[in-house]
């Protein structure tokens, strides 16, 4: 059964449509890359998927039910924005996960905040912008969740940091579990991938494998993006 | 050992072609275990599918064999070796050849100029 499953699924914002009739199913065991250009929908898609959004029309549906309190306790999420309390200590962030996640892998955390030189006592209000999005990736990526969605979680960092994410990425990989991966920064990513999604305007363009798509262009995700998406 | 990809081709076929170089050169050596699939491919960076499938493909062609409890070994065979790497060097032959030819070079003197090299 599919993780996550969208049927003729519509997202409107008055007279914007942000969604328009996506239909598309992700296997447990995938990394998959969601990939379009800004306003694309890629972001609305991810909402719809936690729930922070209702469809419009059509249905979305994670391990088969509508979002809800099943979905969210199987479904771990990185937003494309900050949202950590800033009066809050990473210590005091995990407490908080652990509270609320049955399936927040604690000691997975600690290990990751180490393996990064992050101090779980300071607050993150004295984080550089870096260091929090490291402490948001590294919670959610703590969890062991059914599905991953990550809103962009490679775009403020640096290198050597994206680096590690994409390696833990690789390290947590489960055969039970699907990671999404939103981003436009493709070439970074597309080795980790299985499959990719190409979305504009809305709509889906193409499902395909990684691997299929260098074997028939002969060339690259990233290249074949650019070609596709040309302005 | 350095795992680098070009854009042109899938990363699956890259993977099988790096590790059987990796055999036949003696980087991995006969009756090594190889790394667990994850740590394999978090250390080439690659996703974790399309490496089993590459390491899958190796055990087809007799390269790599597994063990249900072990795990991954590279084959013991010094047969299968030999073969893939005269298939490997026939390869690289070809294209050296064939890049000799379109400088207008003859068989005879493609044999004196490697004579002289050596």
């Amino acid at each position: 059964m599919p993780i996550l499953e969208c049927r003729e699924l519509s997202k409107r914002f008055g007279r914007t449509t942000a969604l328009d009739r996506v239909s598309l199913s992700i296997e447990p065991g995938r990394v998959i890359g969601l990939l379009g250009p800004n306003g694309s929908g890629k972001t609305t898609l991810i909402k719809l998927a936690n729930g922070l959004l209702t469809p419009s029309e059509g249905e979305i549906l994670i391990d088969g039910e509508a979002p809800g309190p099943h979905s969210k306790a199987i479904v771990s999420y990185l937003s494309d924005k900050e949202y950590l309390p800033e009066w809050m200590t990473p210590k005091q962030l995990m407490d908080f996960f652990q509270d609320f996640y049955a399936d927040f892998d604690r000691a997975r955390a600690e290990e990751m905040l180490a393996r990064l030189g992050l101090d779980p006592a300071q607050k993150v209000k004295q984080m550089s912008k870096g260091t929090r999005e490291k402490v948001q990736l590294i919670l959610v990526m703590s969890r062991r969740a059914k599905l991953y969605l990550l809103d962009e979680p490679i775009g403020g960092v640096d290198p050597a940091t994206r680096d590690y994410i994409l390696d833990t990425i690789i390290r947590n990989y489960n055969p039970e579990a699907a990671v999404v991966i939103s981003t436009h920064l493709i070439a970074d990513v597309e080795p980790v991938l299985d499959e990719v999604l190409f979305i504009q305007n809305g709509q889906i363009l193409l499902q395909s494998s990684v691997d299929s798509i260098r074997e028939e262009k002969g060339m690259s995700v990233d290249q074949y993006f650019r070609e596709v998406f040309r302005c | 050992m350095e795992w680098i990809f070009r854009n042109d081709l899938p990363i699956y076929s890259q993977l099988v072609e790096q590790i059987r170089l990796a055999i036949v050169s003696g980087v991995f050596t006969p009756g090594m275990r190889l790394s667990s699939v994850r740590d394999m491919a978090a250390e080439a960076g690659v996703n974790p599918n399309t490496l089993q499938r590459a390491l899958q493909e190796l055990e087809r062609q007799g390269l790599v064999y597994s063990q249900r409890t072990n795990g991954r070994f590279v084959t013991e065979d010094a047969n299968v070796i030999d073969q893939n790497k005269r298939a490997l060097a026939q390869g690289q032959l070809a294209a050296f050849l064939d890049a000799m030819k379109k400088l207008g070079y003859e068989r005879a003197e493609i044999i004196a100029l490697l004579e002289e090299e050596a």
